[in-house]
């Protein structure tokens, strides 16, 4: 960093301005991300609702998108496309730029267990938005996985006939569809507890908007 | 480099306590924290179609037709849908339309001919016995509805790739149209129409096709979902002008491979 007549500034001015802690294609990936679950989660209970998996649980067709099964399927499609592409650049540039190894890992069994206890009894500190803590990393990792079993099972539904291998191993056409539903009710699970966790620790949000 | 770190982290904290303290004697925190947790900006998005907005339309119709072209590259016509045992086959079999099963139409089975039309240089006019005398195959496959419920069929006709080669339809063409006596029509595209499955079906598991299952002839594709598969039909048209269908028309997807 510099001031404006060109002078380095002196180290301790230089460390008290942090880097950015989300990087810009991180947020932008990560809000692309939220738009596109949103609305496939929202048009895929509308289509859901068609033919619903399980007895007697129907999604209340006010808080789905599309309006009939016809429009629900077009934004699910639509929506689909995003959510694919945005995901790959974000798994592609996680990795490339070595973010996936630093922010993610290490991570332990007993990290977890350490930092639920202590943020369940209020003891888990917040102080450093540049670093995740246990449950953090690994609630990231398991929605990571979810969006990509969604995103396989999903596959699976609109073509079990060109994705042979991927609907054996999804066990069929019809458990294809139980996955996919209970994929989205975890990924749904885990919205309500990040969205919870930002409001709870709301200079996360600053940093996931302006970079720190 | 350890005392300024220190000291870095010291500043944070102090820092985030004084946020902390001022805002949480600012009613406008509770607000924010309100915003954040609602759903009210996509309260615009739930609930309502949307499909009043034509520029919301023409971007969805546009992602529609561009899926049309991936599923085509998707498609390999050498690639069959799954087949099942007798013993699978889904008993009693769903009747869907969009009419009642009362309203299905009675199509009189010695007045009844086949019509074909466009790009077809073969016999256009076909009776039924004509038919039934064309090269038999059977397969019990799985129909997937577009809701996504799906159920094994049994199903017996003639081989359709067979019956367009026999009727010296241009197979260059990219469209075979059907209409249905239930003034229902849809559109394939030649691709699907020559795929080894794809069957001019005459019978339901092991009799003749009864009037809820469309017939006397419906096209069974198992690559396709349930609404492209035409129930009824009365006319075959082969065509390069993009015919359209029931469901399409209305928003469905073309393609609607599976």
């Amino acid at each position: 960093m510099h001031t404006s007549t060109g002078e380095a500034l002196p180290l301790e001015a230089r460390l008290l301005r942090p880097r950015a802690i989300q990087p810009l294609w991180l947020r932008i990936t990560h809000w692309l991300n939220a738009l596109a679950v949103l609305v496939m989660m929202f048009s895929g209970w509308r289509i859901y609702d068609a033919s619903p998996v399980f007895a007697g649980l129907v999604i209340p067709t006010p808080i789905t998108l599309g309006g009939w099964l016809g429009g629900a399927l077009q934004w699910h499609f639509a929506a689909m496309w995003l959510l694919f592409f945005n995901g790959l650049f974000y798994l592609a540039m996680n990795l490339s730029t070595g973010r996936w190894r630093t922010k993610f890992f290490p991570l332990s069994a007993r990290a977890v267990l350490n930092d639920l206890r202590a943020a369940l009894t209020g003891h888990l500190s917040h102080a450093d938005p540049s670093h995740y803590n246990a449950v953090q990393k690994l609630a990231y990792l398991v929605a990571i996985a979810d969006l990509v079993v969604l995103v396989l099972s999903g596959l699976v539904i609109w073509k079990s006939v060109q994705f042979p291998l991927l609907r054996e191993l999804m066990g069929g056409y019809d458990r294809a569809r139980v996955v996919h539903f209970c994929a989205m009710t975890l990924l749904a699970a885990f919205v309500i507890v990040h969205v919870t966790m930002v409001a709870l620790v709301p200079r996360s949000l600053l940093t996931m908007l302006r970079g720190r | 480099m350890k005392m300024p770190d220190r000291k870095i982290i010291a500043l944070d904290r102090a820092a985030i306590l004084a946020d902390a303290q001022r805002e949480l004697d600012m009613p406008s925190r509770r607000l924010f924290g309100k915003r954040v947790l609602t759903l009210g900006g996509l309260a615009m998005l739930t609930g309502c179609t949307l499909t009043d907005d034509a520029s919301v339309n023409t971007f969805l119709s546009a992602v529609s037709r561009l899926n049309d072209r991936v599923q085509a590259w998707l498609f390999a016509p050498g690639r069959l849908a799954p087949t099942y045992a007798e013993s699978q086959i889904t008993r009693p079999f769903p009747f869907n339309a969009f009419y009642s099963e009362s309203e299905a139409p009675i199509v009189d089975a010695d007045d009844y001919r086949l019509r074909l039309s466009g790009l077809v240089k073969g016999q256009r006019v076909w009776t039924l016995p004509e038919l039934y005398a064309l090269p038999h195959a059977e397969q019990i496959t799985r129909h997937i509805c577009v809701e996504g419920w799906s159920a094994i069929g049994r199903w017996g006709g003639t081989p359709f790739a067979h019956f367009l080669r026999r009727v010296d339809a241009d197979t260059t063409a990219k469209y075979v149209g059907f209409r249905c006596a239930d003034n229902y029509y849809e559109s394939i595209d030649m691709a699907t129409a020559l795929h080894p499955q794809t069957l001019l079906a005459f019978d339901y598991d092991g009799e003749r096709l009864p009037t809820k299952y469309g017939f006397p002839m419906k096209l069974r594709m198992p690559t396709k979902l349930g609404y492209k598969n035409p129930k009824h039909i009365v006319e075959i048209f082969v065509t390069n002008a993009y015919p359209g269908g029931y469901w399409v028309d209305q928003g469905y997807n073309w393609f609607g491979g599976s």
